[in-house]
């Protein structure tokens, strides 16, 4: 080992991770932050998207953790090697499509990778037993620290002090007098130690930074795969399945009808992938058209889409409908009123 | 041309969104040596905090960043005015 211990922290972007790197390099451990890249990270995307918030502060939560901490983030992007986690999880999900579990254990995973090429000693993690129902409880910290080979190199310097000494401790990279011993679902510990650095304004999110612990999104990911027939995705999927109302009047096709102006240019990138329709008459949004839609289904998604525009009460109007990388034609439709969309539609 | 006399590499990274910008950034930067500039092209306009955010964490210099029609451009190169890393 060189002189000076080496760690690399896990930052998500919260207030836990942080506090942990910032324990650690209180102590003299060079600490390095490393976060990753998903494909169902809340921040960035949606809001680089959607005209309303515009005026949101843009900030990556994670590179201002570290900026914060004063330490160098490496942001990676695992969106292809985590399909298997999110389709496949061997302890299952949670509340909805978030299997946490298997997450950590593969993210610490490949903290341990990236540790052991670059020579770094341990891995830090921002855990605390009890703080999350089903990936941050007693039982299942030994389950990631096997999981993900690293074993008694893994340090949660949160509640190190509630846990058996790791290799870290007791090699005495770190004075495990100097750890903490928090525990529980209380936020009030962390935000004391928060004050105590000096941290403000850093992230809260209420239901985590994952796509997968939203039940909208995760029923939304779900009806993607059953009509799929298979439990696989691709990053388009998940960015149009965060994106837009999703109505699916039949099994054979999905509407995605845009909410606003970004959306509608945003999805304007997907016309050459999927039918598209739109109001000729009227402003009004995009909507792609996913599946295998017959004529009489596109004239349905046409008349749907023109009820949430500003032609929503016209007796009819012109509808542009666009088969993928096609001509477009126009058809005339009668907006549909809302009354006749049901609301088994709305997936 | 930039400021250390060599012409720029350039990263296009249009239609793409962060923080995939900021990783193909990392990857590029990776391969360059101290003192050599690149231009970061993007749309996504999260790169305008993000691209300046992490090149202050890993130590290098944002020469300036603009919008050129429809593109964000960022201008960074790889070092801080001193010898940046530690």
């Amino acid at each position: 080992m060189s002189e000076r211990p080496k760690a690399v922290a896990l930052i998500s972007g919260g207030l836990d991770s942080m506090l942990a790197a910032q324990v650690v390099k209180d102590q003299g451990v060079h600490v390095e932050g490393i976060n990753f890249f998903t494909g169902f990270c809340v921040e960035g995307h949606t809001h680089a998207i959607r005209q309303k918030d515009k005026d949101k502060a843009k900030r990556n939560n994670a590179l201002w953790a570290a900026e914060q901490v004063g330490i160098k983030l490496h942001i990676e992007d695992i969106s292809q090697e985590y399909v298997r986690v999110v389709t496949n999880p061997k302890h299952g999900y949670g509340q909805n499509l978030n299997p946490c579990l298997d997450c950590k254990g593969f993210m610490v995973g490949k903290a341990r990778e990236w540790m052991e090429a670059r020579g770094f000693d341990f891995v830090i993690t921002g855990e605390v037993i009890g703080q999350r129902p089903k990936s941050q409880r007693r039982e299942t910290f030994p389950v990631v620290a096997e999981e993900s080979g690293a074993g008694d190199r893994l340090l949660r310097p949160l509640c190190a002090k509630r846990l058996e000494p790791t290799l870290p401790e007791r090699m005495g990279w770190v004075d495990r007098g100097q750890l903490l011993d928090f525990s529980g679902r209380s936020r009030k510990p962390q935000m004391a130690l928060a004050e105590h650095y000096g941290f403000e304004d850093y992230s809260q999110p209420a239901g985590g930074c994952c796509f997968l612990t939203d039940e909208t999104f995760s029923r939304k990911l779900a009806d993607l795969w059953e009509t799929r027939g298979t439990r696989e995705y691709d990053l388009d999927d998940i960015m149009l399945l965060k994106l837009g109302r999703h109505l699916r009047p039949a099994p054979n096709f999905k509407l995605i009808v845009a909410r606003e102006e970004g959306e509608n240019h945003f999805m304007n990138g997907y016309r050459k992938r999927f039918h598209s329709v739109r109001d000729l008459d009227n402003p009004g949004p995009l909507a792609l058209v996913q599946g295998e839609p017959g004529e009489q289904d596109l004239e349905t998604a046409a008349a749907i889409t023109a009820r949430y525009g500003k032609g929503k009460t016209a007796e009819r109007v012109r509808a542009e409908i666009t088969p993928p990388g096609g001509e477009p034609y126009v058809t005339e439709v009668a907006p549909m009123p809302p009354a006749q969309i049901p609301e088994e539609w709305h997936v | 041309m930039s400021e250390t006399g060599s012409e720029p590499q350039i990263l296009d990274a249009r239609g793409l969104l962060c923080p995939m910008p900021v990783i193909r950034t990392g990857a590029q930067v990776d391969q360059m040596a101290h003192g050599e500039t690149l231009e970061v092209r993007a749309s996504d306009p999260g790169v305008l905090y993000d691209i300046p955010a992490w090149c202050r964490v890993h130590g290098h210099t944002v020469i300036e960043s603009r919008e050129e029609g429809d593109d964000l451009v960022v201008l960074l190169r790889i070092g801080g005015d001193d010898t940046g890393d530690d």
